[in-house]
C-alpha cells in the first residue's frame, strides 16, 4: 500500500475468521485473533443507523456538527462507522449514504488532543 | 471475604464553587471524618476518585495532597480514574481494600473542579476519552446521547415528551436536596422549548457542568458498630466494560456494561432487580435513565419510558429513581458523582433523607463512564 492509498482509504479490518471491525484493534473484538486484512469501505454505500445535529461543539469543530452512525455490509458482515454528515437536510434513519473524503474534519490543535497523536482527515457521509 | 460497611458519608454543595479540587476534596473528606467521629490518622487507605484534575486545572497527585491536608500521612493512597464512573470505581477499590483484609479503615473521596472552563473546553476534556476515529469527527458525549435518543425513540415508539418527563421528575426531587446545584422545578413545556443541543435532545435533557466533592468511609461489618449504630452494608458490587468505540455496539440502545455489572452485583447480594426499593442512576442525559432502568432489569427493554410516564419512578412511585435529583439537577462533578449516588442511598437507607425520604431497605447505584464504556453497579442495604 502506498502512502497515497493510506491517505485516502477507509479501512475496516478483518481477522482470519472473517469478522470485520472499524476501526482496527490489536485483537479481533469477536474472537481475539489478530486482524490480518483490511477492507476499503471508501467505494461502498452504507445505511444510516441513527443521526444527530450537535449545536454545542468543542474548540475547532464546525457548528452545527451533523453526525451519523452508518452501517456497511461487507461479505455478509455488518460493519458500523461514525462520522460527520455532509448535510442533515432530508436525512433519516434507513437512508443510503456514501463516503466523501475530507482533508480536515476538525482543526488540529484547537482541542485538547495533541495534534500529532492522530490523523485528522477522513470521510464524511453524503446522502445518495 | 469480609462484608464491608459504610460508617460515614458526606458531600459538599454541588454547583459553581470558588474552591479548587484540593480544597473541595478536603472539605468532603473532613466532613466524612467528622460524621464518623474519627481522625485522619486512623485511615489505612485513602482513595481519590477524579477524572481529570490535571487537564482541568493543572493539579496532579491529588491523593497525596489530600492525605497531607487531612492528617492522614502514612495511609496508602491512589487516584481512581474511570472517567464519569470514577466514583463508582472508587467504591469498588475501597470495597476491595476492606473485603480483602488489606485495610481496616478506608476513606474514599471523589471530586472534580470544572466550572472555570468554558462549556466547549469541558466538553472537549470529556470527549478526549473517545477513540481517534470518533474524536476527529468532533464527537462529544452529548452527541452520543443525541444519536442514541433518536434511535431509541424510533425503535420503541416512545414520545419525545417522555424524555422531558425525566428532567421534570429529577428537578422536582432536586428542590428538596440542600446540596443540589439546581433547586428549582421545571415544567415540561420549558424542557421541550429549550435550545436544541444534540437533536432530538435539548438543554434540559443534559446535566450541568459542576464543581463538588463527596466522601464515604468503609470498614469491615464486624467492627462497624464500634464507629456507629447507623451504617449500611455493600451487599453487591460489580464492574464491567463495553466497547470503547461506541458505534461498534450491535444495539445502540443497550449498554452491555450496565447489564454485566448489575448481574455481578445481583449475584453477590443474592438479590434481583425486583428487590431494589430505590435507585440512583447516571442521568448525565435523560435518555440514559431509560437505558439503565431497562439494562438493570427494572423494566422490559423499550419500556423504561412507560415507567416514567406512569409515575412508577416518582418519589411516591413503586421504584423511586434519582431521589437526590440525579446528575440532572444535583449536578455532575465527574469524580464525585458516583460517590454522591452512594451518599444519597446511605441517607435514604438510614432514614435521614428528610423531605426526599422514601420507604427502602435496598438501594442500587449505577455509575456510567464514557458513553457506557465502563460501569460500576453497587447495591447497598441496611444490615
Amino acid at each position: 500500500m502506498t502512502d497515497d492509498q493510506t491517505a485516502t482509504s477507509f479501512d475496516a479490518h478483518r481477522c482470519p475468521n472473517g469478522h470485520v471491525s472499524y476501526p482496527g484493534h490489536t485483537r479481533c473484538p469477536d474472537c481475539g485473533e489478530k486482524q490480518t486484512e483490511t477492507v476499503d469501505l471508501a467505494d461502498r454505500t452504507a445505511t444510516v443507523v441513527t443521526w444527530t445535529t450537535s449545536n454545542a461543539t468543542p474548540p475547532g469543530v464546525r457548528e452545527p456538527n451533523h453526525l451519523a452512525i452508518v452501517e456497511f455490509a461487507v461479505d455478509g458482515e455488518a460493519v458500523r462507522a461514525l462520522g460527520q454528515l455532509t448535510t442533515a437536510e432530508g436525512v433519516d434513519i434507513g437512508d443510503e449514504v456514501e463516503p466523501v473524503y475530507t482533508e480536515e474534519l476538525r482543526e488540529p490543535g484547537a482541542g485538547i488532543r495533541e495534534p500529532d497523536s492522530q490523523e485528522w482527515d477522513g470521510y464524511r457521509f453524503e446522502p445518495v | 471475604m469480609n462484608r464491608v460497611a459504610i460508617v460515614g458519608a458526606s458531600m459538599t454543595t454541588f454547583g459553581e464553587r470558588d474552591a479548587w479540587v484540593r480544597e473541595l476534596l478536603a472539605e468532603a473528606g473532613d466532613a466524612c471524618l467528622a460524621d464518623a467521629g474519627i481522625g485522619g490518622d486512623e485511615l489505612d487507605h485513602l482513595y481519590v476518585s477524579n477524572m481529570a484534575s490535571g487537564e482541568f486545572e493543572g493539579q496532579t497527585g491529588v491523593p497525596n495532597a489530600l492525605a497531607h491536608d487531612l492528617n492522614a500521612l502514612g495511609a496508602y493512597t491512589a487516584r481512581i480514574d474511570q472517567t464519569s464512573s470514577s466514583g463508582g470505581a472508587g467504591i469498588y477499590a475501597a470495597w476491595q481494600s476492606v473485603a480483602s483484609g488489606a485495610s481496616d479503615l478506608t476513606m474514599l473521596v471523589g471530586g472534580e473542579k470544572m466550572t472555570h472552563r468554558t462549556t466547549g473546553e469541558a466538553t472537549d476534556v470529556i470527549a478526549s476519552l473517545t477513540h481517534p476515529v470518533e474524536y476527529k469527527h468532533g464527537v462529544t458525549l452529548p452527541s452520543f446521547a443525541g444519536l442514541t435518543a433518536r434511535k431509541y425513540l424510533d425503535e420503541y415508539d416512545a414520545p419525545r415528551e417522555s424524555l422531558g418527563k425525566v428532567a421534570v421528575k429529577n428537578h422536582q426531587n432536586g428542590v428538596d436536596n440542600p446540596h443540589a446545584q439546581f433547586r428549582k422545578e421545571v415544567d415540561l413545556e420549558t424542557v421541550l422549548d429549550s435550545p436544541v443541543v444534540a437533536d432530538p435532545l435539548r438543554l434540559y435533557d443534559f446535566c450541568p457542568i459542576t464543581d463538588g466533592s463527596a466522601a464515604l468511609l468503609f470498614c469491615p461489618e464486624e467492627v462497624a458498630s464500634e464507629y456507629t449504630d447507623d451504617y449500611v452494608v455493600v451487599s453487591g458490587i460489580g464492574g464491567a466494560t463495553d466497547t470503547h468505540v461506541v458505534h461498534e455496539r450491535a444495539d445502540p440502545t443497550t449498554m452491555g456494561g450496565v447489564v454485566d455489572s448489575s448481574e455481578i452485583a445481583y449475584e453477590m447480594s443474592d438479590l434481583g432487580p425486583e428487590d431494589v426499593d430505590v435507585a440512583e442512576l447516571h442521568d448525565m442525559f435523560t435518555i440514559l435513565e431509560f437505558l439503565q432502568s431497562e439494562d438493570l432489569g427494572f423494566f422490559k427493554k423499550g419500556e423504561g419510558w412507560k415507567a416514567v410516564e406512569e409515575g412508577v419512578t416518582d418519589r411516591d412511585g413503586d421504584l423511586p429513581i434519582n431521589t437526590s435529583g440525579g446528575l440532572k439537577s444535583k449536578g455532575h462533578p465527574l469524580g464525585a458523582s458516583g460517590v454522591a449516588q452512594a451518599y444519597e442511598l446511605y441517607q435514604q437507607l438510614l432514614g435521614e433523607a428528610g423531605p426526599r425520604q422514601v420507604d427502602c431497605e435496598v438501594g442500587l447505584a449505577c455509575n456510567v463512564g464514557g458513553f457506557g464504556n465502563c460501569v460500576t453497579t453497587t447495591i447497598l442495604e441496611r444490615p
